[in-house]
This record gives C-alpha cells, structure tokens and sequence, in this order.
C-alpha cells in the first residue's frame, strides 16, 4: 500500500486516490500511481481546462482532423492536407533554455510526422523578461540557439514566430513552438491502436532516466545512485529525430502501420494507454525489451521517462519485419516489445512479472474533471481607470517613433532568424519579416501562409477581447500575405488555474479566441495548455499563442509588407478609432499598462474580405497590418524593404482623435496597403462593396519617412536611419 | 546528362537538388544511398547540404567515410564531375578531395540569409555560364563555413583558378564587410586542381527559380551541363 | 584493456574564434591574468589491445584517419590500462 505522502507528491489527492482503488478494485502500486498520477495530471489529462476548451468550434468543410490526436490537419485542395499544431515548452526552457527550447521543437515535429506529414515549416512564439536583464539575456540567446541548433539539423525550416519583451516574464519565459506538415488526406496516420494480436512496436532512441517526474525525487523507492544519475531536463537528439523522421515516413508508406505516437509528456504510460484506449483495445507490453542506454532502471522508471526521439507504434500482424527493418536501414532501434488484446486492459510486465494492470480508458479519457471557480481579479478595475486625457501632451512626435523602433518588441527581429535556416526545402517564397511567411504548394500553384500572433498586454487589460483580437490579427496578417485563414491552432499560457482569478483568464481568453473563430468562420484544430507559469506567486500576462493557417489559391498572387514603387498611392484601408489603451506607446512613453483594448469581429471581417480580394484581383502592391506602435510605426516598416528601401510622404488628420493616438494608437482592423495610382478607383469600388473606409494618405517615394499632421510636418527622418536603429536594436542589447 | 544525389543520415537537402535537376534542369536523377559501393553510370553527383551524422566531431567528418566516398573518389579520379554544396563541401574537404578546412563561422552562429557571390571566372565547368566577375545572389545557411586553408597551398590554388566564388557586396565588390563568416580571402566556393570536383557553402539549388526571389543558382547547374555536353570553351 | 584519453586542440597557427570569446568573457569576469585561452575537444575511449604500444598505434591510428583533422588540428593523448 501507498503512503498518502507518496501519491500525493506525485500528484494525485486524496480522492483522486480512492477513484484509482475504486477502477482497480485494489490499493495501486507503486508503479500504477505514478501512471494515474501523470496521466490525471493537468498537462496530460487538462482536468482543469477540458470543460472549457469544448467551446472552441472545432468543425468546418476544410477540417480533416480536430483536436485529440497528435495534432489537426486541414484539406488544402489537391488531396493534400495540412497538419498543424503548437505546443508549450515553458518549464524546461526556464531550467536549460537551450536544450528546454530545442526538445520543444523535436517534441512538436514529432507531433507532426507521426500523422504521417512531412514537416514542412516550424514557427515559434517566445516570451522573456527585458533584455536589459543580464539573465534574461542568457535565456533568450540560448533559448534561440537551441531552437536553431534542433530545427537547423532536421532540415525543417523556421520560416516565421513572434517574440515580446515584458517583465511579466522575467522569472518564467514562454517557449512555443509549432510545426506544420503536408501529407495526402488519405494517407494521414492515427494514433488508435486496434486489431488483437497486432504486435507493438517501440521505435527510435533508447530510454534512460530523463525528465521523470518531478516529484518522484521525494519517492522511497529510488536509490542514492539512481537520483545521481537523473537528469531533470531532456536532453536532444535531433541527427536522431531525422532518422526517425525518414524511417516513419517510410513505414507508413507502406501501409502496413496501424496505429502510431509520439513518446511525449509521460513517455510510455500515455503512449500505451493513449493508443489502446483510442482503438477500444487493450495492449500487453514487456518492458525488459525496451532499449535502454541506463542500467538498473525501475519499471516506474522505464513507464514515466520521457526521452526524446522514441514513438511507440501498432504493425499489422505478420509485417513487424519489414517494418523493423525500414527503422534499421535507418541506424534506429525497432523492437516488438508486445501486442494488442481486447479487454480494454493495458499489462506491463518486466521480465514476465506484472509490473502494472490498469485500464486504458480510465488513464486516457476518464480523467478526473474539475470545473473550477473563476473570479474577475482586482487589477482589472484599476487598469481600466484610465483617463487618456491626463496624459501629458507630446510636442516632438520624432524622437518618439525613434524610440518605439528601438523598442525590441518593434524592432526587427533578424538578430533571430538569421540563426534559423528559413529556406530548407525551397517553399519559402516570403521570407521571414513580412506579415506572415509564405510557403508555396510545390506543383500545385498554391501556397500557404502561416503566422503565430499574441499581444499579451491587450490579454492582460481583457483577457476575452486581447484574446479575439489575436485571433482577428494573426488571421489579418495572413490576409495581408494573400491567404484567406484556414484554421487555428492555439497554446494557452497562463498562471495557476486553481487560482480563480487566474482560471477567469483563461475562460475568457478561451471564449474570446472561440468567438473571434466563430465570426471569422475558421476553426481551432489542435493546440495545448500550459498553467503554472508563475514565478515568486505572480503570474505571466495571459499569453494565448494564435497560429493561423492561410490557404493562397494563386501563389502568383501573394502579397508582401514592403513598398515596392515608387509613386504607388498610400492607402489607410480599415476603421480609424481610439487606440491608446495597452498600446507600445503608452507604455515606452508614458511608463504605462492601462486601458482596454477594442475590437469590432463584423467590422474585422469586412476589412480582412476587402483586403484579401484586392489582393487576389492584383490590386495591391503592399499590404501591412497596423499593429504595435500604430500608423507611424507601421509607415516606417513598409519602408524597410531587404530588397531596397523606399521613402514614404504621408497626409494625415488627427480627426478628434489626440495627436499621438493618430500616430501611434493600436486602433484594430487598420491595414496600410500600397497600390499604383491605377488602381486606386477599382480599391475604392471595392472597399465601398464591403463597406469598409478608405483614406489615400499619401505616396511612395524619396528616401525619408514624411508624416504631416494637421498641416503641419512633425516627421521628416531618413530612412536609412532609422532604417539601422530598428534592425540593429537587438542585437545591440546583446552586444 | 545523368545526375546523382548521394544521401548521408542526416542530409536535408537531397530533396532540394533532385528538384531542381529534374524540374528545373530537367535531367534525369537518383537519389543515392550512403551504402553504395558504386556510382558507376552517373555523369555528375552531387554531395547534398545538411548534418551528415549530426555534424558530430566535425562537419563532415563522419559521412567522409561513408562506404559511397570510395566510389566518389573514383569518379573523381575518372574525371566526373562531383559538386558539394554547404554539407557537401564539408564532406569533400575532410575526404581530402577539396583542400582545406571548413570552420565554425566567425560570429559563432549560424548564419541563414542570401548574399552576393561574385564569379572569378568562368574557365571551369561550374562557371562557363556565367560572365568572369558576375555578381551572383545565392543564400548560405550554415554554422560552419570559415574556409581556411594554410597561405602556401592557398597562393597555388589562386595561381591555378581553384577559387570560384567570393563573397562580395551586391555591387561586386569583395570587403570585409561583404564577408560573412570569416572566410579566408572570402572564400565562398572552389575547385580541384583537376577542375572536376567543386565545393560550394552557398546554395545554388535555393536560387534556381524565380519564385524563390533569385534564379541565378541555376547558372551553376548549367554550367555543368555545358560542360557535360563540351559546349565550352 | 586500455583507456585511452585523446586531447584535440586547433594548431598554434590557427586561429581560435571560440578560445577568444572565451577569454573576453573571462577578463570581464575580472580574470585579467588570463592571457591565452584554447578550446578543443576531449574524447576518451576503452579499447581491447595486445600490449600499451599496440594500444598507442590504434590511438595514433585513429586521430589521423577520423578524430583529427590534421589541417587545423593537433592532438595529444594518454594511454593507461583500465
């Protein structure tokens, strides 16, 4: 029997345990609570947030798969489907940032290829305190290397992320990492696992005694020697993922692979029950034949490590050779280390000994719920006194818009992905820096363009709104690329959930995200949760990671952020409105977080249906989404072209709004576009057709950023400049 | 003209050159196991970017003993045409077909972004393509790419043309600034004493269509049918 | 059976990007006596051998085919019975 210290050290409570002993009919041992206590867990079981991600729509006439597999795919015509996912590697990363990030990116493309998908594109999403931290820098360096060290090696590009500066994450940085995969709809792969008799199959790296969980290091059973040799954190392989990329690609192909999963979070014990409760099958499984490269480990041990590069698979009866002999062609381990029952009961036995019966279900999908209390926290109230008026009014808008393009959430981010190999496979048609990456669809004329997007400050201010208004912003700027969004997937950072004002976060991101999904008519396909992000009791911003998916039905017709000619017109597409709260601005000028950001989903939606069919009619030469740090900003980014600089020279009025909020208010569903002076009359059919405004603000040209306001020039900086302050503010920080 | 792509564990870019052979080129193309013992009846092949085993003890290292290095030598010795591109390049210095050494670049990073690359001259059968002293825009990506060799070997392999590329700034000019790794003389790409066996950092088959924003990568795969079919010189 | 330590370090005539990042980082943290520093590579091995000489041939072996590149590298090593 187990000592209540034990099992609730490993996670589990009081009733919790008594649930277990009434599945078994009997106390647990020591093994079996290990599985239920990581399986139950909130990071594998989401017994906190599962009632509410059911409000995601989930559903639409492109979706393949939804979420409950290793990850979602879409149809993105030609009988190709698109697989995605994203997913956190926070915690790791705090510990060892490099091998943290770098077992994020393996852990998602595994994700990907075991549904039978080439990955394709890897993105990520990033979080860290500010760089003026000498800590922080280390975290970020490493953190980036690591994502370039493990990316680079596969041979899966990193076309696209996002990073935010913010002290909310000094103590607790976000790594997010997501990938992309093509597959043939009829060829994506699943994780049930059915068919008696079916042998099991472990593939891939050999286990040791990686990244057990945490709190087992408290357990009676380990010895001295055994602590010793424990490694806390994962450590990567990625010269190994490749090989295991190729060898399961190959398998697959030959038909003759029932069932396959990645060994993730809780290794062995979620993949066996996973896989057999999924197929409404049970599995026997001996795992003194699973490869190890560490002696005299426990069953608990071999059942909970979670070294990388491993997938565990179901062959059909009688194939186990061919297919043990693709992953061996490949240098990897193949063994049949047991096969599939029917009685719902998963057998783990070491040398023939029984080490664990549990059923499948009860571990999978019986999970403990709890629906928790949530309570709108107190900031809320004081953040919202926020009256714009009180600020002090700025008379030299110069020396500001140099500051914001400093800023290093503005400032370019090439310091980054020079690191990451952006170009492998040749798809990437849309280099990093534009809006969204763009990935063509070899030898079909179409092409993909893919984004992940989150300003946490707006999700701090309000959580519901912050949340749909990066849902509305990733999806803007795919539109932006030319792509009309195709799908969602999402990973959800947020602090302690058992705190109510913590768990009132995440319902409301929850239902803004579903409801921006809702308006815009793309559904959530895949995704992960990721609570405890707190360091010292204070939680991170609320950060939901938005990565959307975009379909290009002409590739020819893709579309970037960048001026292109001189003389093109200038044209400010979208609602201008009141755009100061949360926004870079107030708080680079004014040293202030406050306000609520706001977001109309029917005007969003008009504006990105406007944009996206001026592009596809050829109508624009350049189209950006105004986002942080406003018109200004956005002017000065459009400018900043790799394959040569434009001026611009801009006419703008203040329009009851302050002077400031013109320049550099976040104001939602604002798109500055460029198009030739031609063209403007059909723009401005269209934008009348889809009821959306239209401002022709100005013209390409020159070598200086030129903003009138009012009648009066308040900017007149040279490009290459400023051009050099934005590019080199990063890596300046570094240095 | 038959092109041969030889794959290592760990190569990445296979799939990238059999595209532009066969698309592009419109050649004819296999992929080539490590394992092979033979490369018998291919006019060309063509060592892949990537991390052959891992890049573990050193960039190429490992995959220069690959059973197929003995068949790539012997096509070399008979005067086939064997190109290295990043990975490949690396192989073909620590098999000693290429002199030199390729190190970890100067800044200690990896470095992924397209550059210029101007052309020596065009006396050789991965140049004859292009005008001496073109300025070719051309991606590198890659952690180690510093190519060193010691000053004497150096003088000779100018004295006989080995060098093919340098980096250079987009108006053709080679500097300092326009290197981006450290290269000794800004080294970017260069040849046996033969002529037939080339290695590459930058990548010529990330550049050969337009829609990649540069097709001037494909001028080096002409060359080499040019040169197959003796249309030269 | 032998164990065989085997120190890689670049040549005197190369330089060490590596080593002399290494030895700023180390003057910043106030180590100014640092005057030089190399970085290189360690790689110890077990191998079945007849007599130590035999073991010091394969060793030797073994850094000029494959764990050396004697182009920018040299090596030294140990050899002692394990």
């Amino acid at each position: 029997m187990i000592e209540p210290k034990v099992y609730r050290e490993m996670g589990l409570n009081d009733v919790e345990y008594a649930q277990v002993m009434k599945i078994l009919g009997r106390h647990p041992n020591y093994t079996e609570v290990g599985m239920y206590a990581v399986m139950w867990s909130e990071h594998c079981g989401y017994k906190y947030s599962r009632p509410v991600l059911k409000l995601f729509p989930t559903t639409g006439p492109r979706v393949l798969q939804g979420p409950g597999e290793n990850a979602g795919a879409v149809d993105v015509g030609d009988g190709m489907a698109v697989v995605m996912k994203i997913e956190s590697h926070n915690h790791p990363s705090a510990v060892e940032p490099y091998e943290g990030a770098a077992t994020g990116v393996g852990g998602i493309v595994r994700d990907i290829f075991t549904m039978g998908a080439r990955p394709m594109a890897a993105l990520n999403s990033l979080r860290f305190g500010e760089l003026s931290d000498a800590r922080t820098r280390y975290l970020f360096d490493r953190a980036v290397s690591g994502i370039a060290g493990y990316g680079n090696c596969i041979g899966v590009p990193s076309v696209a992320g996002e990073v935010y500066f913010d002290d909310s994450y000094e103590g607790n940085p976000l790594i997010n990492a997501m990938c992309l995969g093509l597959v043939k709809s009829d060829k994506i792969a699943r994780s049930s696992a059915s068919g008696v008799g079916n042998p099991v199959m472990y593939v891939g790296a050999k286990t040791g005694r990686d990244g057990i969980h945490g709190a087992t290091f408290a357990s009676v059973e380990l010895s001295d020697e055994s602590e010793e040799r424990r490694s806390p954190t994962q450590v990567g392989d990625p010269f190994t993922e490749k090989l295991l990329i190729e060898a399961t690609l190959e398998a697959l192909n030959t038909g003759h692979i029932v069932g396959i999963q990645d060994m993730g979070a809780a290794g062995l014990t979620c993949s066996t029950t996973e896989m057999a409760a999924k197929g409404d099958s049970g599995m026997e499984v001996d795992i003194s034949l699973v490869p190890r490269r560490e002696e005299g480990m426990t069953p608990y041990e071999v059942m909970l490590s979670e070294s990388q590069e491993r997938m565990l698979l179901v062959a059909a009866k009688g194939h186990e050779n061919e297919v043990k002999g693709i992953f061996e062609k490949w240098g990897l381990n193949a063994v049949v280390i047991g096969r599939l029952t029917d009685d719902g009961i998963v057998r783990i036995y070491d040398n023939g000994e029984l080490a664990a019966e549990v059923p499948a279900k009860s571990l999978a999908e019986d999970t403990p719920v709890y629906h928790m209390d949530a309570r709108i926290p107190d900031y809320i109230a004081q953040v919202r006194r926020f009256d714009k008026d009180e600020l002090p009014q700025i008379e030299d808008f110069e020396p500001i818009l140099e500051l914001l393009l400093r800023r290093h959430n503005i400032a370019s981010k090439e310091y980054i992905y020079r690191q990451y190999d952006h170009m492998a496979q040749i798809n990437t048609v849309v280099l990093p820096g534009s809006d969204a990456a763009v990935l063509r669809l070899k030898g079909t004329g179409r092409g993909l363009a893919v984004t992940v997007d989150c300003n946490s400050r707006y999700c701090y201010l309000d959580p519901y709104i912050g949340s749909a208004i990066a849902v509305a912003e990733a999806a803007r700027n795919v539109v932006c690329s030319g792509a009309e969004p195709a799908a969602v997937t999402d990973c959800l950072n947020f602090g302690n959930p058992e705190k109510p004002e913590i768990f009132w976060q995440f319902r409301q991101a929850v239902e803004g995200i579903s409801a921006a999904c809702r308006a815009f008519g793309v559904p959530v396909i895949s995704g992960n949760v990721s609570f405890y992000n707190e360091s010292q009791g204070i939680a991170i911003y609320p950060t939901p990671a938005i990565g959307v998916l975009g379909v290009i039905e002409n590739i020819e017709r893709r579309c970037t952020s960048f001026f292109k000619n001189d003389d093109d017109a200038v044209v400010l597409l979208g609602f201008n409105g009141p755009g100061l709260d949360g926004s870079e601005y107030l708080k680079a000028a004014h040293g202030r977080v406050a306000g609520c950001p706001s977001l109309d989903l029917d005007k969003e939606k008009r504006l990105q249906a406007c944009c996206l069919e001026a592009i596809r009619s050829g109508l624009l030469a350049s189209a950006h989404d105004i986002a942080e740090g406003g018109l200004a900003v956005a002017l000065a980014e459009s400018c900043f072209n790799t394959e040569g600089s434009h001026g611009v020279s801009v006419e703008i009025s203040s329009d009851g709004l302050r002077q400031d909020d013109a320049l550099f208010g976040e104001a939602q569903s604002r798109i500055l576009v460029s198009l030739d002076p031609s063209k403007l009359d059909s723009l401005i059919k269209l934008a009348a057709e889809h009821d959306v405004p239209l401002m022709v603000i100005g013209a390409v040209g020159g070598s200086n950023l030129i903003i009138d306001l009012d009648g009066s020039k308040i900017i007149d900086l040279k490009i290459e400049k400023i051009e050099s302050a934005w590019r080199g503010s990063i890596e300046e920080a570094l240095a | 003209m038959k092109f041969g792509v030889v794959i290592f564990p760990g190569s990445n870019c296979d799939c990238d050159c059999r595209r532009v052979v066969e698309q592009v080129m419109e050649q004819p193309v296999d992929l080539i196991w490590h394992e092979a013992d033979s490369v018998d009846g291919y006019d060309c092949i063509i060592l892949p970017g990537g991390f052959s085993y891992g890049n573990y003890l050193r960039a190429g290292a490992i995959a220069s003993h690959s059973p197929v290095m003995g068949a790539v030598k012997k096509a070399a010795a008979d005067g086939k045409l064997v190109m290295g591109i990043c990975n490949g390049f690396q192989v073909l210095a620590e098999a000693g077909l290429l002199p030199g050494v390729l190190q970890r670049n100067k800044n200690l990073r990896f470095i992924c972004k397209f550059l210029h690359l101007k052309v020596e001259h065009n006396k050789s059968a991965f140049t004859n393509a292009c005008s001496p002293g073109q300025v070719l825009r051309i991606p590198i990506a890659h952690d180690e790419g510093k190519y060193y060799v010691d000053t004497k070997v150096l003088a000779e392999m100018e004295a006989k043309g080995q060098v093919l590329f340098r980096y250079c700034d987009a108006g053709g000019t080679v500097s300092a600034e326009a290197n981006p790794n450290g290269s000794l003389g800004n080294i970017a790409g260069i040849c046996n004493r033969k002529g037939n066996v080339m290695g590459m950092m930058p990548y010529p088959e990330r550049s050969a269509e337009e829609i990649l924003t540069s097709a001037d990568g494909r001028l080096i795969f002409e060359s080499m049918l040019r040169h197959l079919r003796q249309v030269w010189k | 059976m032998y164990r065989a330590r085997i120190f890689i370090t670049l040549k005197k005539s190369v330089f060490d990007t590596q080593g002399q990042v290494v030895r700023k980082s180390l003057q910043a943290l106030n180590f100014d006596d640092v005057e030089d520093v190399r970085m290189g590579k360690y790689i110890e091995l077990q191998l079945e051998a007849a007599d130590k000489a035999a073991a010091e041939a394969a060793v030797r072996d073994m850094c000029e085919r494959l764990l050396v590149n004697t182009v920018i590298e040299q090596y030294g090593y140990e050899v002692s019975e394990a």
